[in-house]
C-alpha cells in the first residue's frame, strides 16, 4: 500500500502504538541478524528507499520485530525497505524496497 | 544448582483442549504487527471482493452492519507458537459475502489497509470457516487487533487472519502474500505444523 492509497481510503498517517509507546526499534536492531549474512556491519551502510527515494543509514530504519520476521520500514514514508525471516533451514532477505546499498569500505 | 524457569511456555491446556504441535497456551492476547497500526475511519471504510474477471463487489460499513452477524467462538494459533483458546468474535460470514459473487477462481489474495497481504485457497473462506470480524469479546474490534474489521480464518495460522482487511482478490493462480513470499508456508495449517516453506 502506498501513501496515495492511504489518502484515498481515509487511513491516517502512520502512528505508533496506542498510548504513545513506540512499537518499533531503530535499525541497529538489524545488526545481529545481518552479521550472520554480511562480512561487514551494514547498519552503517546507506540505502535508498525504492518507494520515496530518500536515503539514510540502515540504522535509521524503523524495525518492527513483534512479528513472524523483522520488517524494516523507511522512516520517511513507512514503506517496507527490507524483511528478514529466519526459518530452521534458511535466512530469507527481501530487499525489494531498497534500490541501492552503499557500504563503507577501506580504501582499495 | 541451576534454576530453570519454564515460564508460561510450560502452561498445559485445560482438560479437553488440545494444542497443535509446537504450540503453547497464552491467556492474554499478544499484539503482533509488521508496521504502524492503520487508523481507518468507519465512514470511509470499504471492503471489496474482486473476481478474476474484474467484477467488483463493495460494502460500506453500514452495508456490512446490515448483513446477518454471527458470533463464532474459536481457538487462535499464531505461527510464533502461542495459542489462545475460546475467543469470541462478531462478524459476517464469508459465505454471506460470497453468496452473489460468480467466480471460477480457486485462490484468494487478501489485502489490508496498511499494505499487508496474505493468500489462501478460496475454499478455505467458505463452509462457515471464515468471517469479516468487527467485534471481539463483545466490544468493537480495537485497532491493534485489526479494527475496524479483520479477516478471521481460525483453522489456519493467525497470519492468514489479516488485520485491517480491505479487500479480497479472487485469482485463478495462487499468489504469495506478505509472509508467504518471505519463507512462510503457502497454506499454514497449524495441525500439520506448516510454518515454513517445505514443512
Amino acid at each position: 500500500m502506498h501513501d496515495t492509497d492511504r489518502a484515498a481510503t481515509g487511513t491516517a498517517p502512520p502512528q505508533d502504538a496506542p498510548g504513545g509507546a513506540t512499537d518499533f526499534l531503530d535499525g541497529n536492531a538489524l545488526a545481529g541478524v545481518l552479521a550472520e549474512l554480511f562480512a561487514v556491519d551494514v547498519t552503517t551502510a546507506t540505502s535508498r528507499c525504492a518507494h520515496c527515494g530518500s536515503s539514510g543509514h540502515l540504522a535509521a530504519l524503523r524495525v518492527y520485530g513483534r512479528a513472524p520476521g523483522l520488517v524494516a520500514r523507511c522512516p520517511h514514508c513507512s514503506e517496507v525497505v527490507l524483511r528478514l525471516v529466519r526459518t530452521p533451514q534458511d535466512m530469507w532477505l527481501d530487499m525489494r524496497g531498497c534500490t541501492a546499498l552503499a557500504v563503507p569500505m577501506a580504501p582499495a | 544448582m541451576a534454576v530453570i524457569s519454564r515460564g508460561f511456555h510450560g502452561r498445559r491446556p485445560e482438560p479437553g483442549r488440545t494444542l497443535p504441535p509446537g504450540q503453547y497456551e497464552t491467556r492474554d492476547f499478544p499484539v503482533l504487527s509488521a508496521g504502524p497500526t492503520p487508523r481507518v475511519d468507519r465512514d470511509r471504510w470499504q471492503f471489496t471482493i474482486t473476481t478474476e474477471t474484474g467484477a467488483r463487489h463493495a460494502w460500506s460499513w453500514p452495508d456490512l452492519m446490515a448483513l446477518p452477524s454471527e458470533s463464532p467462538t474459536v481457538d487462535l494459533h499464531c505461527v510464533t507458537k502461542w495459542s489462545k483458546f475460546g475467543t469470541t468474535w462478531g462478524g459476517v460470514s464469508l459465505d454471506t459475502l460470497l453468496a452473489d459473487v460468480e467466480t471460477e477462481a480457486g485462490y484468494a489474495l487478501v489485502d489490508s489497509y496498511g499494505g499487508y497481504t496474505t493468500n489462501l485457497p478460496l475454499a478455505d473462506l467458505r463452509g462457515g470457516r471464515a468471517w469479516i470480524a468487527h467485534t471481539y469479546d463483545g466490544a468493537d474490534l480495537a485497532p491493534e487487533h485489526g479494527g475496524p474489521a479483520r479477516l478471521l480464518v481460525p483453522h489456519l495460522y493467525l497470519w492468514k487472519s489479516a488485520k485491517w482487511v480491505r479487500g479480497i482478490r479472487l485469482l485463478t493462480r495462487d499468489e504469495p502474500g506478505f509472509w508467504e513470499s518471505a519463507g512462510y508456508h503457502s497454506y499454514g495449517d497449524p495441525w500439520r505444523e506448516q510454518r515454513y516453506q517445505g514443512d
